[in-house]
């Protein structure tokens, strides 16, 4: 549910659509998500080639709010993703990517060709804060979920202190050493939370290397809305 | 020295929390990461950010700070207004940058 693509200023040059598919297929995941940061240009290329292989990809992007807190927001259908690609484009500052300092931001075909440069820095802050996102999230049907919330920056925790209590996330990532009993002793004003753990891949071989396991009929982004809320016996079964 | 004169020194815009404007002031704090403000500010500190999410007030009123002041214009949104008046903990802001605002405010303080 956490995928840097060659995209992002971070992703290496070498996590490109057709690489990230095969690698994903390699490890035998079912499903994944996109999460460039602040953008999801590159869903529709990898789900276009996962889809042949029986392999789910979900839109998606790894936003920074005003705060600077770093949120995953995932997305099913192509409406959906472009009108939320509006709401970043509306609200990312101009300001142009240092290839040199930051990395390329390129957006590239099914065969590897670079089809565009994305000129303004992707892991700029938003000009809006995470309630807003959350709420726009939701609006689109959405799902809205805090990145590695225990990480010292750019988390929700190192940002905001702690969760807000009327935050309205779907799940909360926690980083991959973490154990969530750690996470649930420190901050035991959150109640039951789903918690999950991603690869937040920004190298090839980091693909599938950490992943979660959900209890699903079929690897959809319906089902695994359900896992994420434990409804009808869908649940998350670990990591 | 009080809030209050802060206030009038700097010539802040008062949002909120006016019955606060009272408190002792005891040195500040500047720093825009919660976590941080949480772990390291005293009691009686001005805290100066650009953080304007109503989580800001609950690390305020957790470390018994005197007042906030917003930096270059920013304000506070409507939930975090409405909590700095029932904690009695002023919401400040100016037009300044951090450094300049933060360099009067030293100033006033140690003069």
């Amino acid at each position: 549910m956490h995928i840097h693509t060659v995209l992002s200023p971070c992703g290496d040059l070498e996590m490109s659509p057709r690489n990230i598919v095969e690698q994903a297929k390699a490890r035998n995941i079912d499903i994944i998500a996109i999460t460039d940061h602040n953008s999801t240009l590159h869903g529709p290329v990898i789900r276009k080639l996962a889809e042949p292989l029986g392999i789910t990809v979900i839109f998606g992007a790894e936003v920074t709010t005003r705060e600077e807190a770093h949120c995953l927001c995932l997305f099913d259908t192509e409406a959906q993703r472009q009108k939320f690609q509006d709401y970043i484009n509306l609200n990312l500052p101009n300001i142009p990517n240092d290839p040199k300092n930051f990395g390329y931001q390129v957006v590239v075909d099914e065969n590897d060709e670079i089809l565009e440069e994305i000129e303004p820095l992707l892991i700029n802050a938003l000009k809006v804060g995470i309630s807003d996102i959350e709420q726009t999230v939701h609006m689109l049907g959405g799902l809205f979920i805090p990145a590695h919330i225990d990480r010292p920056r750019f988390s929700i925790i190192s940002q905001l202190g702690f969760v807000p209590p009327d935050l309205k996330f779907d799940a909360l990532e926690i980083f991959w050493k973490t154990n969530p009993s750690d996470i649930l002793s420190q901050h035991s004003y959150l109640k039951n939370p789903t918690l999950i753990k991603n690869s937040d891949a920004h190298f090839i071989e980091q693909v599938g290397e950490i992943f979660t396991s959900y209890q699903m009929a079929e690897p959809t982004f319906n089902e695994l809305t359900k896992a994420l809320k434990g409804e009808d016996g869908r649940r998350v079964v670990g990591f | 020295m009080q809030v209050s004169d802060v206030v009038k020194a700097l010539n802040l815009k008062v949002f909120s929390g006016k019955s606060g404007l009272n408190r002792e002031v005891d040195g500040g704090y500047v720093s825009d990461l919660l976590s941080d403000v949480m772990g390291h500010s005293d009691t009686g500190n001005l805290w100066v950010t650009l953080q304007n999410h109503k989580n800001v007030m609950a690390i305020a009123s957790l470390k018994e700070l005197a007042a906030i002041i917003l930096v270059k214009g920013i304000e506070p949104e409507a939930d975090t207004l409405e909590q700095s008046n029932q904690e009695q903990i002023p919401i400040l802001g100016t037009d300044m940058e951090t450094f300049e605002v933060v360099g009067k405010i030293y100033q006033l303080i140690n003069s």
